[in-house]
């Protein structure tokens, strides 16, 4: 029988895995083997790893570069609204926050993709707030109607939404969507979501796999670390790249791995996610499965993120703007977070050409976006 | 010589052009490996720009370009590809991958089959990436592929040749060219599938991931030499039990 929906065991029995699996001698086994199971996951994720964590980032670099070259693929972030009817502890755009709101219209978001076109991305990413009555579904069907042909892909990281509107968004030309769960541990998921639909943990849960079974072809998923033991986080993560691989094998997958960062509302992370435990996530996962895309974000910074180039991360945002119009007005106010790496995208690729890795920032082709429904496909009829 | 579609081809090396840590460094191993024909995704350049980072610093005069259409999940967006991609400019030649699983990357037979027919109409010369299955091979060679690239081992895996028996027959049974593709993870890979017969083979991770790509290049140029040279030379069967190199067989008998 296969399980249809996605389960996260409880924290304290994931806890208990890291503790079990967490000693030298598993982690070394883990570093050798060909296949990781959820427990080789735990002891890369465990503290009985961090010592070994050159070894852990000469596996993952090692993995990366079969699977992925020496490429690191290039996109940007268009913010187009931060209207949100969730209260989030953590995010700048929460309900409760006096900031100003905006959400673009349809000119001024097409307004924003061309100025980042112009700026030589190819891959962007439409990313909003929670305000379905504001920004729906028709909206983004439209820009994307307005975007497909001009880019090589065009991804979301808006709200959950039901897999007949994930069909739809495919069909106008959007191949990918982004929702983090933010934390996969039920009781600090309550504690930190105070209001909203955002607050329920299951609905949340089952949406990568809605888009999945919508037909996207790049589902990604994600935790925003400072909330939980990042640790738990880590397996979690691993434990749902697992289930969708077995559910959807037609759809690639990702993971995201946002550290908060200074936000409006002041918020103050739980707990404390250094960036050798940053690392330390992102080598196992890496060598937990090797296929998965890892993005690093600007809000990391320049320094940690040229140093990570070549172990484990495949995609790198660059030059971006987190207030909704923030492109064409940069002194527009409004953002989500700060963000802790400041340089152009040029600067960005220069460095990462720098480390020998090419910055790619075409992977992907308009061409697949073009939906034109299926159907006969003789020599006649095409 | 090999001969594809009606062209000549000196060398049984093909490039590909994905993963290289910078467009010179693929430029320059390319052009140590001596190949002649590059694979070419058409997801990763934009044909229609001459400044393209890949298509600008290859000199199209040496080598012959071949789209793939790396990505496509059916036949559908597979012929879609092809079709605007010639529009582009691009020719008539096509690497033909069908990769519903962004995983493993193993092709849909039932799916290139289908947009093998329909390219072969309109056409394209038609080279599909396929799993290493006889028949096929044979069915892909019926509807008019110009060449059949069976995989050696899953793409990007270095692993070599796992599926020696299914290409030994592959090889044995084909009128059109066999161009072993992915897997080839060493120069003893890619010579392995030549002294079994193969009449080409391709290769890309195992070059642009090496630690010097242009000395592996050439490494696998070497190889593919020597491969094809002992394969022409007639090597000898393997035996289970020694054979003495002058047999003393008591025919003293004979009249």
């Amino acid at each position: 029988m296969t399980q249809d929906t996605f389960t996260i065991p409880d924290f304290a029995e994931l806890r208990q895995l890291v503790a079990t699996h967490g000693h030298a001698a598993e982690v070394l086994r883990a570093l050798r083997s060909e296949r990781l199971d959820i427990n080789g996951l735990a002891a890369l994720l465990s503290p009985a790893a961090e010592n070994l964590l050159p070894q852990l980032a000469a596996r993952s670099g090692q993995i990366t570069a079969k699977r992925f070259g020496r490429t690191i693929q290039i996109y940007a972030p268009l913010y187009l609204s931060n209207f949100c009817i969730n209260r989030c502890a953590y995010c700048g755009f929460s309900a409760g926050n006096r900031i100003e709101r905006r959400v673009l219209t349809m000119a001024e978001a097409e307004e924003e993709a061309m100025i980042l076109h112009g700026r030589g991305f190819k891959h962007i990413l439409l990313v909003s707030g929670e305000a379905p009555a504001r920004l729906g579904v028709d909206y983004l069907v439209e820009l994307a109607a307005r975007l497909r042909e001009r880019f090589a892909s065009i991804s979301i990281e808006v709200q959950p939404l039901e897999e007949e509107e994930y069909a739809r968004l495919f069909a106008s030309g959007i191949t990918s969507v982004a929702v983090y769960q933010e934390t996969y541990d039920r009781g600090i998921y309550s504690q930190v979501h105070h209001g909203g639909r955002k607050c329920d943990f299951d609905y949340r849960l089952a949406t990568p796999a809605r888009a999945a079974a919508a037909g996207m072809r790049e589902v990604g998923i994600g935790a925003l670390l400072g909330l939980a033991d990042w640790r738990l986080e880590g397996l979690a993560l691993g434990m749902h790249l697992a289930w969708l691989r077995r559910h959807y094998w037609r759809t690639a997958l990702t993971v995201s791995f946002p550290r908060l960062r200074p936000a409006e509302g002041g918020f103050q992370p739980l707990v404390t996610v250094s960036e050798r435990m940053l690392s330390q996530l992102i080598f196992a996962l890496r060598i937990f499965d090797p296929d998965v895309g890892l993005l690093l974000s600007t809000r990391e910074e320049a320094r940690f993120r040229d140093g990570m180039v070549g172990l484990g991360p495949t995609r790198y945002s660059a030059g971006s703007c987190t207030a909704p119009g923030g492109y064409a007005h940069p002194e527009l106010a409004g953002e989500q977070f700060s963000v802790g790496d400041h340089r152009s995208m040029q600067e960005v690729c220069a460095d990462i050409c720098r480390r020998g890795y090419d910055p790619v920032r075409k992977d992907w082709d308009a061409t697949f976006q073009i939906q034109d429904g299926g159907g006969e496909m003789s020599a006649a009829a095409l | 010589m090999l001969t594809i579609a009606g062209r000549t081809f000196k060398s049984r090396l093909f490039g590909g052009t994905g993963k290289f840590s910078s467009p010179q460094v693929m430029k320059e191993a390319l052009e140590a490996s001596g190949c002649e024909m590059v694979t070419v995704a058409l997801r990763r350049v934009d044909l229609a720009n001459p400044e393209d980072d890949i298509m600008s610093v290859l000199d199209r005069r040496k080598f012959l370009f071949l789209p793939n259409t790396s990505g496509a999940r059916d036949a559908h967006e597979a012929v879609r590809l092809a079709r605007l991609a010639r529009a582009a400019g691009g020719g008539e030649w096509l690497k033909l991958e069908v990769t519903p699983d962004p995983r493993t990357l193993l092709p849909d037979p039932v799916e290139t089959l289908k947009a093998t027919e329909i390219l072969v109409k309109e056409g394209f010369i038609v080279l599909p990436y396929i799993n290493a299955d006889p028949v096929l091979a044979l069915r892909l060679q019926d509807a008019g592929a110009a060449a059949v690239m069976p995989l050696g081992s899953p793409i990007g895996t270095n692993q070599g040749i796992l599926t020696a028996f299914q290409i030994a027959i592959i090889i044995e049974q084909a009128r059109v060219p066999v161009v072993v593709d992915a897997g080839l993870g060493a120069p003893s890979h890619a010579a392995q599938a030549m002294e079994m017969g193969a009449d080409a083979v391709l290769v890309n991770t195992a070059i642009a991931v090496a630690g010097d790509p242009v000395r592996m290049a050439r490494a696998f140029a070497m190889a593919v030499e020597a491969g094809r040279e002992a394969f022409e030379a007639g090597l000898g069967a393997r035996r289970a039990e020694a054979a003495a190199s002058s047999p003393q067989t008591g025919l003293d008998f004979l009249r």
